[in-house]
């Protein structure tokens, strides 16, 4: 197979995802939900002193990103796992890293990508100050994605699971826990008037090694979830 | 036909093949041979190991013991470049309820080598579902979605076409509607490997039969 021809599949299963994740745009709004209502009802637990929350702020709106990405992560394989699509991807023509690629990036966009847009908004909710919000918002740019790659691999391996949830949770959040430290630490950091371009590359790094890397593991994940 | 494929080129071969499932041996010392316009038809019970072999064929499970080679070259190490020459039609449809068929017979195309001679719609109308092309495939009945995933088979330049119980929920206009496809890719030169509880009404000198109950 050429690379044309396999560049063409990318795109046209990227727009099958797309289009397949609008005509089930209800199912989208929950992380997004998820994301909006625990950062919403953060300072009705904790009080609403502007300090106290200046300073979790960040956080909550990194652990709620964090785990509104872990929830809509099933859903990335789980349909074509059931009807069969997904057994057509591994027979197909092209390599299957490169079609993991299209539904990854299909799923960041429909699930990352909101979260991102949303982020400002409750940033100004929680009282933090602009540089902050642009901190996040930077972020949140390089970590969703990874999130989503090193996700792909967890949920590859547990599709052919009855009840995956537990065990993918297990599986990824460990995986998940360098992004959110260094992510957290560069907003802390910035807030303190200190430089972060070590935190932005180490983010940076994760995302072009999780790039490389986690499309080949999770086409080998699905190879032994479906044999 | 294409001027390559004569017989002796194109040819799917299977040696020592042997299953394991759940500790149970399905079937064990396999050896067939296929090759351009053959059949090949597993018989057995159920739970015989049909659609595991089916399986082991398309390169989705990896057999115990034994090779699957196509034209001599294993299909393992083959990967996308054997794929590129095989259709399978599972028991699952593998179709996407919430795209219509056209939109889901663009896809297998453009996932597999593309027929230049047969485009969707073509394929839709082979399969007596032209009309249907722009509603959803969940409205579809269960009879209509398995023809539309028999289309499939024809958007793509697979040789070898790999079909578990391609009959299930057809009609017997349906069957018949089937049975001419497989019959005109025969003909073509094509080769068929299926599992079937049906009878198949297909020309008995080209037909190797394994039976994995015997």
């Amino acid at each position: 197979m050429n690379s044309a021809s396999t560049s063409s599949a990318f795109l046209l299963l990227l727009r099958r995802d797309l289009i397949l994740a609008f005509r089930r745009r209800a199912e989208l709004m929950n992380p997004l939900l998820f994301f909006v209502l625990v950062t919403a009802l953060f300072p009705l637990g904790i009080g609403t002193n502007p300090l106290l929350l200046k300073a979790v702020g960040p956080g909550v709106i990194w652990v709620a990103a964090l785990l509104a990405s872990l929830l809509s992560l099933e859903s990335v394989f789980r349909s074509d796992f059931e009807d069969g699509s997904l057994e057509q991807f591994l027979l197909c023509a092209h390599p299957v890293s490169i079609l993991v690629m299209a539904k990854v990036l299909a799923h960041w966009l429909v699930t990352g990508l909101p979260l991102l847009v949303v982020a400002p908004l409750l940033g100004v909710l929680l009282d933090l100050p602009g540089a902050s919000i642009k901190v996040v918002m930077l972020t949140l740019a390089l970590g969703t994605p990874v999130l989503s790659l090193i996700g792909s691999i967890g949920v590859a391996l547990t599709v052919g699971l009855r009840r995956g949830g537990m065990i993918l949770s297990l599986l990824v959040l460990p995986l998940y826990v360098p992004v959110l430290i260094f992510a957290a630490n560069a907003v802390e950091t910035a807030a303190a008037g200190l430089p972060i371009t070590a935190h932005l590359s180490m983010l940076s790094g994760l995302l072009v090694l999780a790039l490389s890397l986690s499309p080949l593991a999770t086409a080998a994940a699905l190879r032994v979830s479906l044999s | 036909m294409d001027s390559k494929s004569t017989d002796n080129a194109i040819l799917l071969e299977g040696k020592g093949l042997e299953c394991i499932r759940d500790d149970r041996v399905l079937f064990s010392g396999l050896d067939f041979v296929l090759g351009s316009g053959q059949t090949l038809l597993l018989e057995g019970r159920n739970g015989s190991g049909k659609t595991s072999l089916l399986r082991i064929l398309c390169g989705i499970r990896l057999p115990e013991t034994g090779d699957v080679t196509w034209c001599g070259e294993d299909i393992f190490s083959l990967g996308p470049v054997y794929h590129e020459h095989i259709a399978y039609v599972g028991h699952r449809d593998g179709l996407k309820l919430d795209l219509t068929p056209m939109e889901n017979l663009a896809m297998a195309r453009g996932l597999g080598s593309p027929n230049p001679d047969t485009s969707p719609e073509d394929a839709l109308q082979r399969v007596d579902l032209y009309g249907f092309e722009d509603v959803l495939t969940r409205n579809l009945s269960a009879g209509q979605q398995r023809r539309l995933a028999l289309a499939r088979l024809l958007v793509t330049r697979a040789q070898l076409w790999i079909l578990d119980e391609p009959f299930t929920s057809l009609d017997v206009y349906g069957i018949e509607l089937a049975e001419e496809l497989f019959q005109e890719h025969i003909s073509r030169g094509g080769m068929l490997a299926m599992t079937s509880h049906h009878a198949v009404n297909l020309d008995s000198a080209r037909v190797n039969r394994i039976n994995l109950s015997a």
